[in-house]
């Protein structure tokens, strides 16, 4: 069962790790994505995250139990935080758990593909020019699409 | 029915949340964004053919041709842009 967050607040990286791991001796590895504001050329001041509240976290547990079903994983955690930040804060953070590395790695870039095209996020960028909603990008599609032709299993 | 806009949907129609009676013969969803446009010309141009919207009902994704209920809960909104 894995353990998603839709949150304001920061989350810290080395306890989501001690939190997954639970001294399970069966986890070889574990991986971990962070998800940051970037501030392109010095243009951004803040990043506003809308969400729809209920249906994000239903998603993100859909997202999840997906990626349990492919690769065999002893964890994983997904946290996304929503409301206001700035350039350097925290967005997202995925874990994964497995004995192997290759579960891990494949399952981290498997949930970060699918959140980024299904999980109910929007981005509005305020910067030195005004306001504006961030428009999806094709390649976010395409990177999702590659899972369903190239089962890994 | 409820219906629900967000993001740059939210702010073209001015309005989060409301709601709507449909007329009785809507029985999809794109029948219901049809519905929505005939209601005034900012919903007719928020809502235009040539804008990707995507749809949840009852806060799971569905498709145009998904037949509603009355008391659904509708969200319509741009493609996300969360991670």
């Amino acid at each position: 069962m894995a353990r998603i967050s839709v949150q304001i607040n920061d989350f810290d990286v080395a306890a989501e790790i001690a939190l997954l791991r639970q001294n399970d001796l069966n986890i070889g590895a574990i991986v971990t994505f962070t998800g940051t504001v970037r501030d392109v050329g010095g243009t951004l001041d803040s990043m506003t995250l809308e969400h729809y509240p209920g249906m994000t976290e239903k998603q993100l547990m859909l997202i999840a139990s997906k990626a349990e079903s492919r690769w065999p994983l002893l964890g994983c955690t997904i946290i996304h935080r929503h409301g206001t930040l700035v350039p350097g804060d925290n967005i997202v953070l995925i874990v994964t758990a497995s004995a192997h590395r290759g579960a891990a790695f494949e399952a981290a870039e498997y949930l970060m593909d699918y959140l980024k095209s299904e999980a109910p996020f929007w981005k509005k960028e305020v910067g030195s020019s005004g306001s504006r909603w961030v428009e999806a990008k094709v390649e976010d599609d395409k990177a999702r699409s590659r899972w369903k032709n190239n089962p890994t299993q | 029915m409820r219906i629900i806009y967000f993001a740059s949907l939210r702010e073209a129609i001015g309005c989060a949340e409301e709601t709507y009676i449909p007329p009785p013969a809507t029985v999809t969803v794109s029948e219901l964004i049809d519905h929505l446009r005939g209601r005034s010309d900012v919903y007719a141009a928020a809502l235009d053919s040539s804008r990707m919207l995507r749809v949840a009902v009852n806060q799971t994704y569905a498709q145009p041709d998904h037949i509603l209920n009355k008391d659904d809960e509708v969200a319509i909104f741009p493609p996300v842009t969360g991670g």
